[in-house]
């Protein structure tokens, strides 16, 4: 489901210089795998998911998903693929103030250029336990409920793969088992691959495969 | 979801904002709309003026002056022709007009009541269709009688400003304007013209036989020709007598003498007619009068239309080759007159109301650029969920549009209430009707023209939309 091959990822300096954040020979992800990604802070974990996401651009190497490398794609088409392929949950939720819980999911299948399916949203919205908030703002939701809702948007579209970075890390403890649970459940009922970013040690337990970039990414490892 | 909604939730998040930006481009569209509106009504209902007459024949003069003063009752009258010219239009033989002419209607102009036109003519007037299609309708009482030379018709606007009903009797004052001339005899309002949204509607028609009739109105005669005339010595003295006075302002104070004097001989040769006077009655009924002798007649205006569908070119430069009189066509200088001055005018204030309009969209782009730095993590979200460039783009120009669109509507209904409740005043002020529903079909150019200035206006916020480095704000905290 995912490959990536050579991967390299550098950043300006202020000084000039160019900082390696990503330089991965290798790592892949079978269809329907679920895999932890644990690394120290800074060690590019959120650059490899946007690497992945094709929301950046890596200075060399291939990544392919479900056998598209999408660095080979225009930015436009490598947009259409990310709307219509991957999940994209984020640490801090980033739900549309203006919009309300079921828009919210819905906007996660504007830009797929499919019909929009509101019940498949309302759905979504009703397996994470929030059938009775459609259409609230996300102002008037909790920290937990509001990133339910972003968990329902990242899966409106049936990605094949969805990256989760940090789901948890703005949750209260009993918020986190259950987010965690219901992203991990829906990924198995769904037949999607899961690369889910983490610093909570608990989570080790419950992956079948756990990751650590620092063992992998040549970059971390020098630093 | 589509993309229009979503510029709408966008407008809808900074609502205040929105609603700000919204009002400034609808004042500005008011405006235009409201400049286009009262221009084009003014603009028909002078035309409307004009095509009544496809000929205007007056003393020789200013062009503009004898179509403003004939037929739209502005202006000072230019000075006046003889009533045996009139006579070439209507009736035929060696030299006249008669064959290229099918309706000549005279105008007798130079009193007014209560500062609103009086004006001497025919029933024939109000025979006719004052636009095509469209005759003359009476909301009350009906056309003076030819034989009742004391009888009058009142426009509309005339009727309810001066209050005048039909039986009322009213007494012009000499001079077209102002109360400070003479008062003559009394007319009876036979009619109340139904509102035509012409400037006949301003104006008191009154029968050309009594305007001829009054003090000061008959042209001086020499002696010996008046007395020629049988039934109509009474008159003829009282106008001679008048002149005399007149003439001999050097030596008596003529206002005064002449107007006592004037009256004096009204009820000595007028014994009913004095009797009427007496009791404050009208002169309806007041069939002793003799008309006066056709010598002593001038007319101000004689209004043409053309037998056939196009004025013969060889009546219009007959008239005017020849020493007596001019023809000029009123819709010609109409339309100069809206060309060469209105029209400037109107451009002027469309430029105004224009640049409103501009302001309100630099108003656009400075709300929706203000707003850029508070959405572009929103931006972000949007592109990370697979959103291209250009349909960011594309979001930010559809909120502009929206914005401004939305401001247009709320303008063109604002416009056109504005309109709608000015009305009554443009109406008594003008003559003009406008109402709340008059349109100009130039307002469906604004439509076009506001979505070019908004997608300008949203154009350079949008390009910061389009540039947005999604990886780098997603990495900031929010």
């Amino acid at each position: 489901m995912l490959l990536l091959r050579e991967v390299k990822k550098t950043f300006s300096e202020p000084d000039g210089n160019r900082l390696t954040v990503l330089d991965i020979a290798s790592f892949e992800l079978a269809a329907g795998e679920q895999v932890l990604l644990m690394g120290q802070s800074g060690s590019g974990k959120t650059t490899l998911l946007h690497v992945i996401a094709g929301i950046s651009r890596p200075d060399s190497g291939s990544v392919a998903i479900a056998g598209t490398d999408i660095t080979q794609l225009s930015e436009a088409a490598g947009d259409r693929f990310r709307a219509q392929h991957l999940g994209y949950i984020f640490q801090t939720f980033n739900l549309l103030a203006g919009f309300s819980a079921v828009e919210n999911v819905l906007l996660g299948m504007s830009f797929a250029g499919r019909r929009p399916d509101a019940a498949r949203a309302k759905e979504l919205l009703s397996r994470v336990g929030l059938g009775h908030r459609l259409t609230h703002k996300p102002a008037a939701l909790s920290v937990g409920e509001q990133q339910r809702v972003a968990v329902a948007r990242a899966l409106i579209n049936r990605p094949k793969l969805l990256l989760a970075d940090e789901p948890t890390a703005n949750v209260d403890a009993r918020n986190q088992q259950q987010i965690v649970e219901l992203i991990r459940q829906t990924c198995r009922e769904e037949n999607i691959s899961l690369l889910m970013v983490s610093h909570w040690p608990q989570l080790a337990e419950q992956f079948e495969r756990v990751e650590h970039l620092d063992q992998f990414n040549q970059a971390a490892v020098a630093a | 979801m589509s993309l229009w909604k979503i510029a709408w939730r966008s407008m809808q998040q900074r609502a205040l904002a929105s609603t700000l930006t919204g009002l400034s481009m609808a004042l500005g569209v008011a405006l235009v709309v409201s400049v286009l509106v009262v221009y084009s009504v003014i603009s028909q209902s002078f035309t409307k003026g004009a095509q009544g007459f496809d000929l205007i024949v007056g003393a020789k003069g200013g062009k503009l002056q004898l179509v403003l003063n004939t037929v739209y009752h502005l202006s000072t009258p230019v000075e006046n022709i003889p009533y045996s010219y009139y006579k070439k239009f209507i009736t035929t033989g060696p030299g006249n007009f008669r064959p290229d002419v099918g309706v000549a209607i005279p105008c007798c102009l130079g009193d007014n009541y209560r500062d609103f036109r009086v004006v001497g003519t025919t029933p024939q007037m109000f025979e006719i269709e004052y636009a095509p299609g469209q005759p003359y309708r009476f909301s009350s009482g009906r056309n003076f009688e030819p034989e009742h030379f004391f009888e009058a018709v009142v426009g509309a606007v005339a009727a309810r400003e001066t209050g005048l009903k039909v039986g009322d009797a009213f007494k012009p004052t000499h001079g077209v304007t102002g109360n400070t001339g003479h008062t003559h005899d009394p007319f009876t309002v036979a009619g109340i013209l139904a509102p035509t949204g012409t400037p006949n509607d301003r104006a008191l028609f009154v029968n050309i036989e009594g305007f001829y009739l009054l003090a000061n109105h008959a042209k001086p005669v020499p002696h010996e020709t008046e007395h020629e005339h049988g039934h109509a010595a009474d008159h003829a003295a009282h106008e001679h007598t008048s002149r005399d006075h007149k003439t001999a302002a050097a030596a008596v104070d003529a206002g005064h003498a002449h107007d006592e004097h004037a009256h004096d001989d009204h009820e000595h040769g007028e014994h009913e007619h004095a009797e009427h006077d007496e009791h404050g009655h009208d002169h309806e009924h007041g069939h002793s009068h003799a008309p006066l002798p056709e010598n002593q007649r001038e007319v101000t205006a004689i209004l043409v239309r053309a037998a056939n569908q196009f004025v013969s070119p060889d009546l219009y430069n007959q008239i005017n080759e020849g020493q007596v009189a001019q023809a000029v066509y009123p819709a010609l200088e109409i339309t100069k007159l809206f060309q060469g001055i209105v029209g400037n005018v109107e451009r002027i204030l469309l430029v105004l109301a224009g640049l409103v309009i501009v302001v309100a969209g630099l108003g656009i782009l400075v709300s929706i650029y203000n707003s850029m730095s508070d959405r572009r993590r929103d931006i972000a979200v949007m592109r990370a969920l697979g959103a291209e460039r250009r349909t960011v783009l594309t979001i930010v120009l559809l909120e502009s549009i929206l914005l401004a669109l939305a401001g247009g509507v709320a303008g063109f209904v604002l416009g056109h209430v504005l309109i709608g409740a000015l009305s009554p005043q443009i109406v008594a002020q003008t003559g003009v009707a406008i109402g709340l529903f008059a349109f100009d079909q130039y307002e469906l150019m604004l439509v076009p023209l506001l979505i070019v200035l908004a997608a300008a206006a949203g154009f350079l916020p949008g390009l910061a939309a389009y540039r947005t480095d999604v990886a780098k704000v997603l990495s900031t905290s929010p």
